[in-house]
């Protein structure tokens, strides 16, 4: 059963918006795509636990000491809108 | 044609002081003026900032300093940051972004002596086989510009196989490095994962991405991993094994050591004259004294079914960033939403946004046990495979694309059939394992390169390196220029 992905849906959930075209042609792709992927059900894998990382992680701990870090204008240097060392974002709140 | 020298050639004549790490730069800069017009290796690059660093070695040099790279030009991938350059990800959302910092592997290189140099052309984000989907344009391959150079690397491998460069940096998420290595004829070596530090590396693919050399010998590899590798406190996904000089592994002698043919690599599309290739190097290798024994790798057909489930999943998070709020060229909005759907839309390529949305769709409440949690299971068999193998080999042998380089446009249609393009190289990156492509031979007619992959145990870098080394010792492939450089 080639699953048939709400592509609008998807795609606003990632916060892409799309041309009507591009949901169309990426609608068909994506279906070619997990049809493949739909190979997976073939294994069984209910006894098996999954993988996060190849190699087995540890948590990694310092100590939590006031270093060196970015300057106000060096964290801003990319930003596109900028004002009074702030980042500049349309009205949130009303 | 200082250009056209090895690290390992180049480095001997600048500490005799016959050369100047001046000249050597100037070469690759003559080199670019001449063919870049045809390949398009690079998205940009600063000629006086490098020949200011080489000024800089000179002057260590002539004091008598000595470092394993110094004054040697090594070229950047697109996705690591260079301290002041532009860092754009062959993407086009990045707008005029510079670095803040230098990535930990480039602060290694430096501290070896290195000019760093350029922004290597790349797949958007790393995304793709080809490099065609490089927001900037696509490179093409030295050996037939009408023809793709591979990718996301593709840059990074084009500039060494052109003499623009004498050696770069590439990552490789499922192939990224050693697939554009094998199709321009060049050596590329993905480390184990944990072996080089991320750090500075714009994430891809957190679980499966790694920084790996190119270069045009295997000794060259050796000598740039020694100088990347290691510990970094930046990196909490760092292994903090020692690091061996992994040259003192290139003696030449492989006798006794067990390399591994997968029969589940026969696989169906591998085109004749790669196939016969990798036959005549297995041959080869036997003869130098390897023992060849036959192991399986039962569950391969499901390792470019998993990636695409993993990588895409992980993109999904990890592009989340790109949102034009602290950087990117941002198409403004009403509201915060909608600034960042415009801001997306507009700066993503096709196949990035395929990418999100497809990794967005797995992690998606109602499907993330279904795709998500089953391809991390899947990946546990991948990886059990490959330890099973490891058991009766030391290393396993392959093609590293089961085609040479095809023509541009030719896949650019079809995002299924170019993601199957990597069935050789995927796993290794779903294992967390070593890999390096060497040159194994060429087609006749036209002449485009073959690559035969080596794949080790997690840490065997010196090992796969060694048996690289010796192949390459007895064999005239990687001699090879092809015909822009």
């Amino acid at each position: 059963m080639p699953t048939e992905v709400d592509v609008k849906y998807v795609a606003h959930l990632a916060r892409i918006s799309l041309t009507a075209e591009e949901e169309q042609k990426f609608g068909a792709q994506l279906k070619n795509i997990l049809g493949y992927i739909e190979k997976l059900n073939q294994l069984d894998v209910s006894h098996i636990e999954p993988t996060a990382h190849a190699v087995p992680l540890v948590n990694v701990f310092r100590k939590d000491e006031v270093r060196p870090s970015l300057s106000n204008e060096d964290a801003l240097r990319n930003a596109p809108a900028k004002a009074n060392g702030l980042f500049v974002v349309p009205k949130i709140v009303e | 044609m200082l250009n056209r020298l090895t690290i390992s050639e180049l480095s001997q004549k600048l500490a005799r002081r016959e050369v100047s790490a001046r000249e050597v730069m100037q070469a690759c800069l003559d080199q670019i003026q001449r063919v870049e017009g045809k390949l398009h290796a690079f998205i940009s690059y600063n000629g006086a900032d490098a020949l200011a660093q080489a000024d800089v070695a000179d002057k260590a040099l002539a004091a008598g300093a000595r470092k394993p790279l110094l004054g040697i030009p090594v070229g950047m991938k697109d996705v690591l940051a260079v301290k002041d350059h532009p860092l754009n990800c062959g993407s086009k959302i990045l707008g005029s972004f510079t670095s803040l910092y230098d990535a930990t592997a480039v602060s290694k290189l430096r501290e070896a002596g290195a000019i760093i140099f350029g922004r290597l052309n790349m797949d958007e984000f790393a995304m793709g086989s080809s490099t065609e989907n490089s927001g900037f344009g696509p490179a093409s391959n030295p050996w037939d510009t009408t023809r793709i150079p591979g990718g996301s690397s593709g840059g990074s491998a084009v500039a060494v196989a052109a003499d623009e460069c004498i050696g770069t940096l590439g990552t490789d998420t499922g192939g990224s490095i050693r697939q554009p290595a094998a199709l321009c004829g060049c050596v590329g070596l993905k480390p184990t994962y944990g072996r080089v530090s991320r750090y500075g590396l714009v994430a891809f693919a957190s679980s499966l991405d790694q920084i790996g050399p190119f270069s045009k010998t295997v000794r060259d590899s050796a000598l740039i991993l020694n100088a990347i590798s290691g510990y970094d406190p930046c990196d909490s996904t760092i292994i903090p094994e020692p690091v061996p000089d992994y040259t003192a592994a290139l003696t030449g002698d492989i006798k006794g050591l067990k390399i591994g043919i997968a029969k589940e690599y026969a696989v169906g599309g591998l085109d004749a004259a790669v196939n016969s290739a990798v036959q005549n190097a297995v041959k080869h290798l036997e003869k130098l004294g390897a023992e060849i024994v036959e192991v399986s790798l039962p569950h391969t057909e499901y390792a470019v079914a998993t990636y695409y489930i993993v990588a895409t999943a992980e993109a999904s998070a990890n592009l989340a960033r790109f949102d034009g709020i602290r950087y990117c060229a941002r198409v403004e909005g009403a509201d915060p939403i909608e600034l960042y759907c415009k801001t997306r839309g507009a700066g993503f390529g096709a196949e990035v946004k395929r990418r999100i949305i497809l990794g967005t769709y797995v992690l998606s409440s109602g499907f993330h046990d279904a795709f998500y949690v089953r391809a991390q299971k899947v990946r546990t068999l991948i990886r059990q495979d490959f330890l099973n193998a490891f058991q009766k080999v030391d290393a396993i042998v392959t093609p590293t694309s089961p085609t040479p380089a095809f023509k541009i446009g030719e896949k650019a249609d079809d995002p299924l059939q170019m993601y199957l393009s990597d069935i050789f190289t995927i796993s290794a990156n779903l294992a967390g394992i070593p890999g390096i492509s060497i040159p194994c031979g060429f087609t006749a007619n036209p002449q485009l390169p073959i690559g035969l992959q080596l794949i080790g145990k997690p840490f065997g870098e010196e090992t796969i390196l060694k048996i690289a080394d010796a192949y390459e010792r007895t064999t005239p492939w990687h001699k090879e220029k092809s015909p822009l450089s």
